[in-house]
């Protein structure tokens, strides 16, 4: 029996975990697969049975790149490292990467997870974007 | 064994591309099919075309919704069924293969089959926006990823499996800008040199400016017909004989592998089986070179070359014009520029230029079999059309 309802494993409930500090994936009571971001529907096997699992926020950096050119909302923020992690159950993240310079920066790096502790309201401020919470990720 | 014709090209037209100051996207587009007119006598547009399809990605650029009639009212084919596809990138690619379904139908004999796109009146912070629009929004967009970023990532996945150089890639960009220079219709017809490319500014590492297509106006048709209908047109038609389209996740981050496009392959396998072609029976191919890691993953994607061997191949010359197996010959999104919804079309044009002798200071001599490689966004779609000789 799950406790919350199907609608409940959405994009929005993940950022709402993310502001609780949390990185919570779906996982299929069904075939086992483990969902990030969290879907409504199972895409393996169809099944709308779920259950919230927290993943360890740690994992390595499987590719990278550090963008010059940004849309105007990141203008502040150029450059920005951003990068593809695997976590450590296997399943794969696109995050910002903070804390490191461009030359430290490596191909199966360690790397975690972390939070902010509350929306900074930017970039958002200044367009019709949600004020989300941020995740990211930093040096291990 | 070489497939039946699904259905046929009689006729193309590509408006010039490049900054286009103080024209609409439907402008452009009539100045595209008015010259497909031009090119074939023998059809009567308002009798012949019977619907036209065409590929625009975004409304943003002109506040500018419901182009499919928009663009056939300014191509004088109102009242025919007008249909817009949106694929991003591959929006006419895409339409070119809902032109080849019309037809094989059996609803309508002849189509027209277009695309276009207006980008340069806005900033480059706004296109880069727009054109981010076609990656995956809460988690990449979210993030700060634009499109160079996305191809940036694949870049480094590269040259970290491979060993692909940032040298390769900027050889891809000299050799367009050569090609381009010969295409009296690209964006930019000028040639480029190495050290320009590698010291150009960086975009999105390891991507660097001369890396990345243009921004660019530009609109493309062709008219597709059944087959059997094709010769009371032309005498030199050029038919389709293979059409793959397939799909990838839209975030590039849930892929296995970032080295490869799974729905490039699975396009090109499919097409190449349905015309019982192989890659090496290609003469001259047009493919997705949005940026120039995207030819290196191309010619691998393709087969034109084993994986982890496209930087190698570029290196070699045999991508050149002159070489075994000359890719982009309009210059590419690189040189003769990426208008996004007239892209997939624009490679359609230059194959039917090749394959019917009209490629002038470009033509590939005796060029019988062509292939067209249009990817949308970072690779959730991709569709691949082999075209032959008629």
């Amino acid at each position: 029996m799950t406790t919350l309802s199907n609608e409940s494993f959405t994009i929005e409930s993940f950022y709402r975990y993310v502001g609780e500090g949390k990185l919570m994936a779906a996982k299929c009571n069904k075939c086992g697969k483990v969902m990030l971001p969290p879907r409504p529907v199972c895409p393996k096997c169809f099944s709308k049975d779920m259950k919230w699992v927290e993943l360890k926020p740690r994992g390595r950096l499987l590719t990278y790149t550090v963008i010059h050119v940004s849309p105007k909302q990141f203008e502040s923020l150029v450059p920005y490292p951003l990068g593809i992690i695997r976590l450590e159950d296997g399943t794969q993240f696109v995050g910002m990467i903070r804390g490191v310079e461009q030359k430290d920066l490596k191909v199966g790096m360690p790397l975690i997870v972390d939070f902010e502790k509350a929306s900074s309201g930017k970039p958002s401020e200044q367009t019709n974007w949600p004020a989300w919470p941020r995740y990211y990720f930093k040096p291990a | 064994m070489v497939g039946k014709p699904l259905a046929s090209i009689v006729s193309v037209g590509i408006s010039k591309f490049g900054k286009r100051d103080g024209v609409y996207a439907r402008e452009l587009f009539a100045e595209a099919a008015k010259e497909a007119f031009e090119r074939c006598p023998n059809l009567d547009p308002k009798h012949d075309i019977q619907a036209l399809i065409v590929g625009h990605m975004g409304e943003s650029y002109e506040h500018q919704g419901h182009t499919g009639p928009t663009l056939a009212d300014w191509a004088g084919l109102t009242p025919k069924a007008a249909i817009r596809t949106e694929a991003a990138c591959s929006s006419s690619g895409v339409a070119l293969r809902i032109g080849i379904f019309a037809v094989l139908s059996g609803l309508y004999d002849t189509v027209m089959v277009g695309g276009v796109e207006k980008m340069t009146h806005r900033t480059t912070a706004d296109a880069t926006e727009f054109l981010a629009m076609a990656s995956d929004y809460p988690f990449e967009q979210w993030n700060g990823a634009t499109f160079p970023s996305l191809f940036a990532l694949m870049a480094t996945a590269h040259m970290h499996k491979y060993g692909t150089t940032e040298e390769q890639m900027a050889r891809v960009a000299v050799k367009n800008h050569k090609h381009g220079s010969l295409n009296a219709k690209a964006h930019m017809q000028k040639e480029i040199t190495l050290e320009q490319a590698l010291n150009s500014r960086v975009v999105a590492w390891p991507l660097k400016l001369f890396d990345c297509s243009l921004i660019t106006d530009g609109a493309s048709c062709v008219v597709v017909t059944k087959p059997d209908v094709a010769k009371k047109f032309t005498d030199t038609p050029v038919h389709i004989v293979g059409s793959g389209q397939a799909s990838g996740s839209i975030g590039l981050y849930e892929r296995e592998d970032f080295t490869t496009l799974d729905a490039a392959r699975l396009a090109a396998n499919e097409a190449y089986d349905m015309a019982g072609l192989k890659p090496s029976d290609v003469d001259v191919s047009e493919v997705h070179d949005c940026f120039t890691i995207a030819e290196i993953i191309a010619y691998e994607d393709l087969g034109f070359c084993e994986r982890g061997k496209g930087g190698k191949l570029v290196e070699e010359g045999v991508t050149a014009l002159g070489g075994r197996l000359p890719v982009n010959t309009s210059g590419g999104l690189k040189s003769k520029g990426h208008p996004v919804g007239a892209t997939g079309t624009a490679q359609a044009c230059e194959m039917f230029l090749q394959l019917t002798g009209q490629a002038e200071r470009r033509q590939v001599d005796g060029a019988q079999i062509g292939l067209a490689h249009n990817v949308g966004g970072s690779g959730a779609t991709a569709t691949v059309h082999i075209f032959r000789r008629g």
